[in-house]
């Protein structure tokens, strides 16, 4: 606590500083290919609030930014090529005893969500770039072939009885009896097309769930705000399309669930707002219990504190409660329980969830595939980091967005930060056993 | 690939992008001297040439534009104009003339293109006159939804973030409203969430404002 608190104040006194950097003629600021012509006193001249010293790094409201301060707080962008095999950092990667890591494909650029048909094709989808991929052996060699193209924000997929199923921004399309044609793809056809077209977190999760209907997020369209009644939900739908209900509501952008193996709950993973403070508030694991429930958003974060905003006339009691807090900003995505064979007992019916990572703070955290060990009753027993090394230094050289166990019990991760998907396995003998 | 298809492929395109710019701005003197420039240069760099002797001629001879609506690309970061390029290209933003211009372009093309393209200067800020109370206006604006986090101090963009310092006032309202109205796609939805709590007045002010910022 004093550490956290004396590294507090540090910055502080840092921001004064940079605050006083800003007497400074605006020319000085200009990056150094430009030429300091401009005449330092006439600009000095001029009326700026900048010219005030000010404390610019108070924690939490960093209004106005010292250049370091605001660099770290930015987002980072995915390249939208993809890293060759040979320059992933799959040598930094840290595992759990026991446990190894290979690269399983890469040059999938903003490799996304992974899904299982049922011949074991996977399939990976986009979010910043338009493609559907589905990994194929071709000569011996694993190779990621589109299987569709020209799409808005692809991100969900589920697959059932040989129908891969795609939700973009603003509708649910499939791809009947994929694995048969994958030479040949059939083109999308819409299913379903009810939601608003809004950029920011508009493109969806989906998943199918235990009753055959179809899950998908329905984002809230702003960082924080009172959502349309149409967002900031979770949404089943039946196959066709028909039969639209909300299945959960108050989640301000989820971007990962799957069900129970045993007793066949809905948990989800739920992003929390930017621009709180640094340290709050965490993103959520959530259970749904009851078809329906509210989840706070916009009013109640993390369970047990109302938003400085939205939150004044609520109480944090009107919501479910979150059964893990996943770390602020962290950015958890997928996830899945683990019902394979090849890791030991202790895994078994636990969740893998991947961490984007965060980018709104100063000091990254995620970046990660964490555990999580559920009770008897699904309650948290729990987490635990299990795929580390992708931040370091403050950097992302990774950025994990989805988790995949395959038949042979081996779990598959997305990194859409570097267009590759990794697999880690159990026991030296299998690591070569595709 | 076969060289002399690319060889033949670009002139066509060029004369295409360039009738669509020309429509509503005469610049057959620039197109002129793009085709012999075009025609004197060995295969490879002629490609390349011609291409920014297209994107040239409607973004202006120094990356400057002087045409309304089209934006300047002098000093824009790299990787912004790469990934911008490639959006075109895959359509994943729609802008016929430069949907047409990236037509068929491999990843190459657009990270050559994309690094000439970011060495060209930055363009001079708007001579117009400057209301200073307006100036003041927009820069609580801008503090208040903290655009000089990702677009920096100076606002000269970095990595995929654009710079905004004295680009073409016209063009960043028009930005800003495709934005707003969900017509235009953000390589990430950033601006969304931000654009998401502004108006259209606000959006003249910060337009009126980065296009006059020294």
């Amino acid at each position: 606590m004093n550490t956290r608190l004396s590294k507090r104040h540090s910055v502080w006194l840092a921001g004064v500083l940079m605050g006083l950097l800003f007497i400074l003629p605006v020319s000085a600021q200009q990056t150094s290919d430009q030429p300091t012509k401009a005449p330092a006193a006439s600009e000095a001249s001029k009326p700026m609030p900048s010219q005030q010293p000010q404390p610019t790094t108070v924690p939490g409201r960093p209004d106005i930014p010292n250049a370091e301060v605001a660099k770290q707080l930015r987002n980072v962008a995915p390249s939208p090529f993809g890293v060759p095999a040979d320059k992933l950092p799959v040598s930094q990667l840290k595992v759990p005893q026991g446990f190894r890591v290979e690269v399983h494909a890469s040059g999938i650029p903003n490799a996304r969500s992974l899904r299982l048909g049922d011949k074991g094709t996977l399939f990976v989808s986009n979010r910043v770039l338009d493609k559907v991929y589905a990994l194929v052996e071709k000569n011996g060699k694993r190779e990621a072939k589109v299987i569709a193209s020209g799409l808005d924000r692809p991100n969900g997929l589920a697959f059932h009885k040989g129908t891969l199923y795609i939700a973009e921004g603003t509708k649910i399309s499939k791809l009947e009896n994929i694995e048969d044609n994958l030479e040949n793809p059939p083109k999308p056809v819409v299913i379903y097309s009810d939601f608003l077209n809004h950029q920011s977190h508009g493109w969806k999760f989906m998943a199918l769930g235990p009753d055959n209907k179809l899950y998908v997020n329905v984002g809230a369209p702003c960082n924080i705000c009172e959502p349309p009644e149409t967002n900031g939900q979770i949404r089943r739908i039946n196959l066709d399309g028909s039969g639209a209900e909300v299945a959960a509501r108050g989640v301000r952008n989820s971007v990962g669930f799957d069900w129970h193996p045993v007793t066949k709950e809905l948990y989800f993973t739920d992003n929390g707002r930017d621009w709180l403070s640094e340290d709050l508030p965490e993103d959520e694991l959530n259970r749904v219990t009851k078809i329906g429930q509210h989840f706070g958003f916009p009013y109640c974060h993390q369970g047990n504190f109302t938003d400085r905003e939205m939150g004044w006339g609520r109480s944090c009691t009107e919501f479910e409660k979150p059964v893990a807090l996943l770390g602020p900003h962290s950015a958890a995505l997928g996830m899945r329980f683990y019902t394979g064979k090849m890791f030991p007992s202790q895994y078994q019916n636990a969740i893998f969830v991947a961490r984007h990572g965060s980018w709104n703070r100063t000091k990254k955290i995620g970046g990660d595939v964490i555990v999580v060990k559920l009770n008897k009753d699904g309650s948290v027993k729990s987490q635990e980091p299990f795929l580390t090394g992708f931040l370091q230094n403050n950097e992302y050289s990774g950025r994990p967005v989805d988790v995949q166990i395959l038949k042979d019990g081996s779990m598959l991760v997305s990194d859409d930060h570097a267009g590759a998907v990794y697999r880690v396995t159990y026991g030296a003998a299998k690591v070569a056993a595709r | 690939m076969n060289r002399a298809a690319l060889r033949l492929l670009p002139p066509i395109r060029l004369l295409n992008v360039m009738s669509a710019c020309a429509q509503s701005h005469a610049l057959m003197t620039i197109i002129t001297a793009a085709i012999i420039s075009l025609s004197a240069l060995p295969a490879n760099s002629a490609t390349l040439e011609a291409q920014l002797t297209a994107c040239l001629a409607c973004h202006g001879a120094n990356g400057t534009s002087v045409i309304p609506e089209v934006p300047s690309l002098g000093g824009q970061p790299v990787f912004y104009l790469t990934v911008q390029l490639l959006m075109f290209r895959d359509k994943l933003r729609i802008v016929e003339p430069m949907n047409q211009a990236m037509q068929g372009l491999k990843d190459d093309d657009l990270r050559n293109m994309a690094a000439h393209l970011a060495k060209l200067p930055p363009p001079e800020p708007s001579g117009d006159p400057i209301d200073a109370g307006r100036m003041e206006h927009a820069r609580a604006l801008i503090e208040q939804h903290r655009c000089n986090f990702c677009h920096q101090g100076n606002y000269s963009g970095e990595q995929n973030v654009p710079r905004l310092a004295g680009q073409r006032e016209d063009y960043l309202v028009k930005a800003l409203r495709e934005y707003k109205n969900n017509t235009r796609r953000g390589y990430d939805a950033a601006m969304a969430d931000v654009l998401y709590q502004l108006g259209d007045e606000q959006i003249l002010d910060l337009a009126y404002f980065l296009s006059r910022l020294r």
